[in-house]
């Protein structure tokens, strides 16, 4: 019906386009969790039924695939598309366990200065009019591949553990993500026993310097290990309580979940001998 | 239970002491990232300063440095003279003191040293306020020591 009217319709309102939201995972220093922290709410968002891509912005030190279990599928990556030597559709890595989640693996033999920042922000772009979540896995530091991977994303969740260095980072990373962004927090390898032990900040001590809505909270739990291992995101598991804690993370990154993030607590002596888990 | 045995001996647990660290580090670190804050303080402060005595803009340092429980705000400003008349500081806290009658807003250092120029000693000033007159007698460089307190409730880089 619409090709009666083709002279009178300005071109954007002939078919409005989708505009996903894209969101980078960041957390200034290393080894907090930024990449597990992708797949697993990546997983768990899919899960939901909500279209998925997660790029991997780590240039040179690819590892969402093999955190993903898809290191064998991948074909082309990032910087093939960016400098047209595979399409999108060749690069794109289905899940296996998820058919809305999508994967762009990083390039591992080459260097995060190879990416043009603005040509990585038209990327996102255009994934985002062709999924509803864009989920960037920021590489640590904040040169030049920090800079690719915020370019493009509106809204950002800041992975910290409770640790002092990861607090300040994370501190650095929030003031040089700007005003324009919104900014969410998700405290991560949490563990309750130190914390009443006095051994470990609480998510209480860690936010009050941060001062982030918190989107959740994750307990350092053997469960995020093995999955790991094996390849297979914990979100999908229905029996760690971790999973849940991601899938409870998802919920409120779609809004379905307007709780108040649980706070993981120490296991009780009979769940400690009961609930250990291979 | 030596831990309980630490806490009962009013050992800090480690957690207080990280959360302390972490307080200061992040005051120093938002000072750092923020020079035109800094700039600002600067002008801010030597504007005060002047009407009191006579600073030399150019060569005025200020810097924060950490130390054991607190972070310190340096500021080094020389002193070039004495002020003919100081505004007296009458009750600082509770008024908010009028603009200072005598030196104009905008400094004029070369006007101003050349008045004082034929004055050099600064204990001719009969009214001199008993905070500027130890200074005054001091040696020509004044320290002054401010501590930098409150949480930091700015992140500018």
């Amino acid at each position: 019906m619409r090709e009666a009217v083709p002279e009178v319709q300005p071109a954007a309102d002939a078919a409005p386009k989708k505009r996903g939201r894209a969101i980078v995972v960041t957390s200034g220093k290393g080894g907090v969790g930024k990449t597990t922290t992708t797949a697993n709410l990546g997983a768990a968002l899919a899960a939901t039924g909500a279209t998925v891509v997660l790029v991997d912005a780590d240039v040179g030190l690819r590892n969402l695939d093999i955190v993903l279990g898809l290191e064998a599928r991948v074909r082309h990556h990032v910087l093939d598309v960016l400098e047209g030597n595979a399409t999108l559709d060749d690069a794109l890595v289905t899940d296996k366990r998820v058919s809305t989640l999508r994967l762009l693996a990083a390039a591992q033999t080459r260097e995060k200065d190879d990416v043009d920042t603005s040509a990585f922000r038209d990327l996102i772009d255009s994934l985002r009019e062709r999924f509803d979540y864009v989920l960037i896995d920021c590489p640590a530091g904040i040169e030049k591949g920090f800079a690719n991977a915020i370019v493009g994303a509106d809204e950002a969740i800041i992975v910290c553990t409770p640790e002092v260095s990861a607090v300040r980072d994370a501190d650095r990373v929030v003031g040089l993500l700007g005003e324009g962004r919104q900014i969410k927090l998700i405290v991560n390898r949490l563990r309750p026993a130190l914390v009443r032990r006095g051994k470990m900040l609480s998510v209480q001590d860690v936010n009050a310097i941060l001062r982030l809505p918190l989107l959740g909270v994750i307990a350092d739990a053997p469960d995020v290990i093995v999955s790991t291992n094996k390849g297979e995101p914990v979100a999908l598991d229905q029996t760690s309580s971790i999973g849940a804690a991601y899938r409870a993370i998802a919920g409120r990154v779609t809004g379905t979940d307007t709780s108040e993030p649980e706070i993981p607590r120490e296991k009780s002596f009979f769940e400690k001998l009961f609930g250990s888990r291979s | 239970m030596f831990e309980f045995v630490q806490r009962f001996f009013g050992k800090q647990p480690s957690s207080a002491m990280a959360k302390e660290r972490l307080r200061l580090v992040l005051l120093s670190d938002h000072l750092s990232l923020a020079p035109e804050v800094v700039e600002s303080l600067k002008r801010d402060l030597l504007e005060v300063i002047s009407r009191y005595v006579e600073v030399d803009p150019s060569s005025c340092d200020v810097s924060f440095e950490q130390q054991d429980k607190q972070v310190a705000m340096l500021a080094n400003i020389p002193i070039v003279a004495m002020r003919n008349r100081p505004t007296p500081p009458a009750a600082p806290p509770t008024t908010p003191a009028p603009p200072p009658p005598e030196p104009p807003p905008s400094l004029d250092p070369a006007g101003a040293s050349a008045a004082v120029a034929d004055e050099p000693e600064p204990e001719a000033v009969p009214d001199a306020p008993a905070a500027a007159a130890p200074g005054a007698a001091a040696p020509k460089r004044k320290r002054r020591r401010k501590r930098a307190s409150g949480a930091p409730g700015f992140s500018a880089i």
